[in-house]
């Protein structure tokens, strides 16, 4: 419609004569000056957005390159953590981050599911399902510190009485098993939430032609919904493996920050997030801080590629 | 009936029991949480907590009156940062969405929103601590700010696209000029929604404790330079928490309710914004 309006308001001046012409783009020349201002203005914002992502990812590998060139790939694969002596290497936190997230994703799977499935086909509508929705949203609006705070002081000591109970040493309370647990209820509000969207995705032809042949909702659910909402659920867990990488204060709080390479699921540990909330303020020397930042380098890629591979697969899904 | 339809039946039912189960238990821990939070916290708050500054370590007593304080002013700067940009770029995403620019602002909006909040902080740290020299509010408010742009963006150019066509084509055709068109027209009509999309961000971001870790830094006096190091009630909370002393700790629980209370205004707002979304055209 717009472009027919333009269309006709450009045509006008064509069909008179020419003096009319001269006269309307006298006219038309001021307002026109100041619209192009104006979308240079917009242009200009849209471009911000552009440049501030980009500033972010030249920013960190910028002041990452220390680092990079002093330890190269072994930054990767060393273990050692040695502030004192200059060497600094992220294994023992890589792996602390990829086991709290996977396992607290594996956790949260049943009760994300089960969220998703009842919002998303028993309950689309109706105050049952905006208990639930509200459910979520609490549980995805109380802010990192305070799961932290409370995990500190309730859930830390259950996990050490647990610890003392079964003879481990040395039981801290404080341990990967106290982080994963209080990852997997953060992230079910994701999780559940894109795994919703999916499910409600699935044609309602399908689920119809299903009951009329005498399928039970549970076997509808089964057999037609989550076999086709699949990809988008898997989708859904990986941007929400993202959010548990990138998750640091509640992390951080009960992990124990130690900075060896955990052997069991009760030691103490670090992540990648946590070690720098950690030791950021502590840094002293220029190797230590470009080791931090690489850490948040490899911290932004590993978020950004699992973002863009979740969103590109949902996306997809919405298309067809 | 016979048999195997009966236990086709039960699993149904079962199912849905199953279901709700796991829910049950997903409401236990929030419900916990809030519990302990509110019995803990309204034992910790009066007067002084709300109006003092903090004593001195192992004196018992004094308030938060600076995190407070810290917390309003970090998040209204961060407010007048990021509302402005992120306004203008929404109406850019929503006035030419089919340009090459739009879908790359927009890709790169949505990826902002997934980075992690304490590598926003190594950003504004090295983007705004380091050439200044100190800790500094600003900084903490520019991670802030970050954190709230993709919010403001995205509901911002939903908003707008919500707006009627006719609307913009009446305007347009009275001879308004396009900024006029947007800023008489466009943007006061959909008003509601960016309001939303500020209070929805301030929700987001109000609890942030990571990218103020070493931006905003702390502060044990109110401050109200923004080239000065600020405290907040999030990062508070943390050194309270994590601190050997059983009065702090008490006082952490005080401040989580604070907080807590802080951000149901801002998430109540929006869903008030929200209900009268609905354009009038």
């Amino acid at each position: 419609m717009a472009d027919v309006l333009v269309g006709v308001a450009g045509r006008i001046p064509m069909a008179n004569d020419a003096t009319t012409v001269t006269t309307s783009q006298r006219d038309f020349h001021k307002p026109q000056k100041e619209r192009s201002l104006f979308q240079r203005v917009l242009v200009c914002s849209a471009v911000a957005m552009v440049l501030l992502l980009v500033g972010i990812f030249v920013t960190l590998v910028d002041k990452s390159m220390l680092s990079i060139r002093t330890f190269g790939l072994g930054f990767i694969t060393g273990t050692t953590w040695d502030p004192l002596n200059g060497i600094f290497a992220g294994f023992p936190y890589i792996v602390g981050t990829v086991v709290t997230a996977v396992l607290a994703l594996a956790l949260s799977f049943p009760f994300g599911m089960s969220l998703a499935i009842l919002l998303g086909e028993y309950y689309r509508y109706g105050w049952i399902s905006n208990i639930l929705k509200n459910l979520v949203e609490l549980l995805a609006g109380i802010p990192s510190i305070i799961y932290g705070f409370t995990a500190l002081f309730f859930l830390v000591p259950l996990v050490r009485q647990f610890e003392v109970s079964q003879g481990i040493q040395p039981a801290f309370g404080v341990s990967i098993l106290s982080a994963t647990i209080v990852l997997s209820i953060m992230i079910i509000p994701y999780s559940a939430s894109v795994a919703r969207e999916i499910i409600q995705l699935v044609p309602s032809m399908l689920k119809e032609a299903a009951y009329s042949m005498g399928a039970t909702r549970f076997e509808v659910v089964r057999k037609i919904v989550l076999p086709y909402a699949r990809s988008g659920i898997a989708a859904g867990f990986l941007l929400s493996f993202g959010r548990a990488v990138g998750e640091t204060m509640a992390v951080t709080m009960v992990i124990g920050n130690a900075n060896t390479l955990a052997k069991s699921i009760f030691d103490p540990s670090n992540t990648m997030a946590s070690i720098i909330a950690n030791e950021f303020t502590e840094a002293t020397t220029k190797i230590y801080l470009s080791s931090l930042i690489e850490i948040g380098l490899m911290l932004f890629i590993i978020t950004v590629l699992f973002d863009l591979l979740g969103k590109y697969i949902i996306n997809r899904m919405r298309m067809s | 009936m016979d048999k195997s339809l009966q236990w086709r039946i039960l699993k149904d039912k079962l199912f849905v029991v199953f279901l709700f189960l796991f829910v049950v238990l997903t409401a236990v821990p929030l419900f916990l949480i809030l519990y302990y939070i509110v019995s803990n916290g309204i034992a910790a708050i009066n007067w002084d907590f709300l109006t003092q500054l903090p004593k001195p370590v192992g004196e018992v007593g004094g308030g938060v009156i600076n995190a407070i304080v810290g917390t309003l002013i970090l998040i209204v700067t961060a407010t007048l940062i990021a509302t402005p940009l992120g306004v203008l770029a929404g109406v850019y995403l929503s006035e030419y969405p089919k340009t090459k620019l739009a879908r790359t602002a927009g890709l790169f909006v949505e990826i902002l929103q997934g980075i992690p909040s304490i590598v926003i902080g190594i950003v504004a740290y090295v983007w705004l601590v380091e050439p200044i020299g100190n800790f500094s509010a600003l900084s903490g408010s520019a991670a802030l700010a970050i954190m709230m742009l993709p919010v403001i963006v995205r509901t911002t150019e939903e908003t707008l696209k919500l707006i009627p066509n006719t609307l913009k084509e009446a305007a347009l055709a009275m001879g308004t000029s396009h900024s006029r068109t947007i800023f008489r027209v466009i943007i006061p009509n959909s008003l509601s929604g960016i309001v939303t999309g500020i209070s929805l961000a301030l929700a987001r971001i109000a609890g942030e404790t990571a990218p103020l870790l070493f931006t905003a830094f702390g502060n044990p006096f109110i401050n109200v330079n923004l080239l000065q190091p600020t405290h907040s009630l999030p990062l508070l909370i943390f050194n309270y928490a994590t601190s050997p002393y059983e009065d702090w700790h008490r006082q952490g629980w005080g401040a989580s309710l604070v907080l807590i209370v802080i951000i149901l205004c801002f998430s109540v707002s929006s869903k008030i914004f929200i209900k009268r979304w609905t354009v009038q055209s």
